[in-house]
């Protein structure tokens, strides 16, 4: 299969998605040009400026556009260029879109999309750093994907659009110029799947996003030691397919979640609840977490390191879980 | 009051007249079901108002939207809003519009363009910007109207929305009923300009400021920026100086801590339904018929509500993903 990266193949789903639906609209900062990350790019040339529009930077205005866009029978897709910016948009997400269904009895559906990269590793400093999946899947009405190579980077996006509800979709930063085999044309991968995405049987580590990537190093790096890592990636945190992850743990026996997120009520915390409630049996030893250090997230790179997840820490916390001293 | 609207026959005005009284009579009866206990949270009633939402809504189509504000009973009963549904949902029957999930700060009837009440103040503006973005695409001359208070008047919403709007020449118009007060706080502290309507110009926008009591200069004004706005104008702000005869919710005082009994005499002088008895000469025969009417209409409404069944546990479950 062709390889191509993150970035080319969310373009290929919006172009996709674009060209079957015509409701389908593209709204956000400098989208025309796609100036900032690409992903938008050749959109406008292609559909026309009625459908691809820069927005000024109001996120609060055009966030609640399209709430409106989607209540007028449109679907639009929404760039917040950086994933910190969405809290000034938090109203017409949060109160608006992920409630307006159930508020009005189901009258009308809010088939809306906001994407938007997150994640530290570029020295961006705290405004510009964060992930926020764990705050959104908290919310009842909104869907929450985090893709974590290029092919479920489209799958997930071509079902986020068609998708009845809003979606939160994540993307992170590191994960905009690695490659992947990515099939052409249809592929849609459904929200609430998770895939294995490398089979084992000592340990099983969670990865949500990018930290699938170090998940899968780590395992690699784990691998050379003897050890058998299982790597699972929920691929959307909302909905959250505990069935397999508890699936994959029932094999293995033990679990460590690893995210980009704060540890304190964070995605970890909420897997492993779940696991636990659905396979407690067969947990040979506490379920371990590994998530960023509780500070904001730092621009000096040796700082930004230290607080940010990495590969050797979800190898120190597989070994801790399986009772292996280094 | 304004010269009769030569576009308002005495057949129209009677419409418009009766259908302030609807407003009126729906939120006397709401007020008093909650008094009552039978309505629970909160009700914001309109009362004093009425003419913005009559006044409005002559000039708008089914086809073209309205979005409303907590305080939205007048709005979407003028636009032709379901009675009936519309009071069970106040009650928190399954006949609700909205299942019983909303209720009164979240009233709408999709149906009949009523894009729903949104309770957080100004969150409505930026939808509306929305929804006019897909009547331009869609070009077949929709409008939407959106209605807000002075106090939305200085939310971020409202200027990033006039201004939205601006830049895509979009079928906007911005509503503004200023009755003097965002709950207890003065619009004369809270705001810095003395017409709200000048802040259009701020966004290269008509703008204007009219009675808010009058219902023919409220249609006449309106008809104006739904023209312009179908044209492919863009959007204009038109702000009503009105005021609420009750007190902000829940049957708060009506006059108290932040305003006098005099401040409210003085406006109740300037009634709307006053206003246009007088305009149209109504003989008593007639305004009887009216009040009949509505009345009955009113009565049934309840009837209706009082005799729907209760909302079921499950339906607490649906309309959102599992």
């Amino acid at each position: 299969m062709r390889e191509i990266n993150f970035v080319d193949a969310l373009n290929e789903a919006l172009h996709e998605e674009m060209e079957i639906d015509k409701k389908v609209i593209c709204l956000g900062e400098d989208v025309e040009l796609a100036y900032v990350f690409g992903v938008t790019k050749g959109l406008k040339d292609k559909f026309g400026a009625g459908r691809v529009r820069d927005t000024p930077i109001s996120e609060l205005g055009f966030v609640g556009a399209a709430v409106g866009a989607a209540m007028a029978g449109y679907r639009p897709v929404v760039e917040i260029m950086f994933m910190d910016f969405i809290m000034l948009a938090m109203d017409p997400l949060v109160n608006q879109a992920a409630k307006l269904r159930y508020m009005l009895g189901g009258q009308l559906s809010i088939p809306m999309v906001v994407r938007t990269p997150g994640g530290g590793g570029v020295q961006y400093g705290p405004t510009h750093s964060q992930v926020l999946e764990a705050w959104f899947m908290q919310v009842p009405g909104l869907k929450v994907a985090c893709p974590s190579d290029p092919a479920d980077g489209k799958g997930l996006l071509k079902a986020a659009i068609r998708d009845e509800n809003p979606v939160f979709f994540c993307e992170h930063k590191m994960l905009y110029k690695t490659r992947g085999p990515v099939p052409e044309g249809e592929h849609v991968v459904p929200f609430g799947q998770a895939a294995i995405k490398r089979e084992g049987s000592d340990i099983t580590l969670i990865g949500i996003g990018y930290q699938v990537k170090n998940c899968l190093h780590a395992a690699e790096a784990l691998a050379a030691e003897g050890i058998s890592a299982e790597v699972a990636d929920p691929r959307t945190v909302a909905p959250l397919d505990t069935a397999t992850l508890a699936d994959s743990v029932r094999k293995t026996n033990r679990c460590v979640v690893v995210e980009e997120g704060h540890l304190r009520s964070g995605v970890g915390a909420e897997i492993s609840a779940a696991i636990q409630e659905e396979a407690f049996d067969y947990l040979d030893a506490p379920i371990g977490r590994v998530a960023a250090l509780n500070a904001p997230i730092p621009f000096e790179p040796a700082l930004e390191d230290f607080v940010l997840p990495n590969a050797d820490n979800v190898v120190a916390a597989a070994k801790k879980t399986l009772g292996v001293t280094a | 009051m304004a010269k009769k609207a030569k576009s308002l026959s005495k057949k129209r005005l009677h419409k418009m007249y009766r259908d302030m009284l609807r407003i009126r009579r729906f939120e006397e009866k709401a007020d008093e079901l909650f008094m009552a206990g039978m309505i629970k949270g909160a009700v914001h009633v309109s009362i004093g108002q009425e003419a913005c939402s009559v006044g409005v809504c002559s000039v708008l189509n089914r086809e073209d939207a309205i979005l409303t504000t907590h305080r939205g009973h007048g709005h979407s009963i003028a636009k032709g809003t379901r009675l009936n549904e519309m009071m069970a949902e106040l009650l928190g029957r399954s006949t609700g519009l909205c299942r019983a999930k909303g209720g009164s700060m979240h009233i709408a009837d999709v149906s009949m363009g009523h894009y729903g009440a949104h309770s957080i103040v100004g969150a409505n503006m930026p939808m509306a910007a929305g929804m006019g973005l897909a009547y331009q695409l869609e070009g077949k001359g929709q409008v939407v109207v959106v209605f807000f208070g002075d106090g939305a008047s200085n939310q971020g919403s409202f200027h990033e929305s006039m201004n939205l709007c601006a830049i895509w020449k979009l079928p906007v118009v911005f509503f503004c009923e200023n009755n003097g007060y965002a709950v207890s706080f003065g619009v004369n502290r809270s705001t810095a300009v003395e017409d709200i309507s000048t802040r259009a110009q701020g966004y290269d926008a008509p703008g204007v400021t009219i009675d808010g009591m009058d219902v023919v200069a409220v249609h006449e004004a309106t008809r104006e920026a739904v023209e312009f706005a179908r044209k492919g104008g863009g959007p204009s702000l038109i702000e009503a100086k009105t005021y609420r005869f009750f007190g902000h919710s829940r049957g708060d005082p009506h006059f108290g801590p932040y305003r006098t009994e005099q401040e409210v005499s003085k406006w109740k002088k300037r009634d709307p339904l006053l206003l246009a008895e007088k305009l149209l000469k109504m003989t008593t025969a007639e305004k009887d018929a009216h009040q009949k009417m509505v009345v009955e209409e009113m009565a049934m409404a309840a009837e209706f509500a009082q005799n729907s069944p209760e909302a079921t546990l499950e339906s607490a479950l649906e309309d959102v993903y599992a």
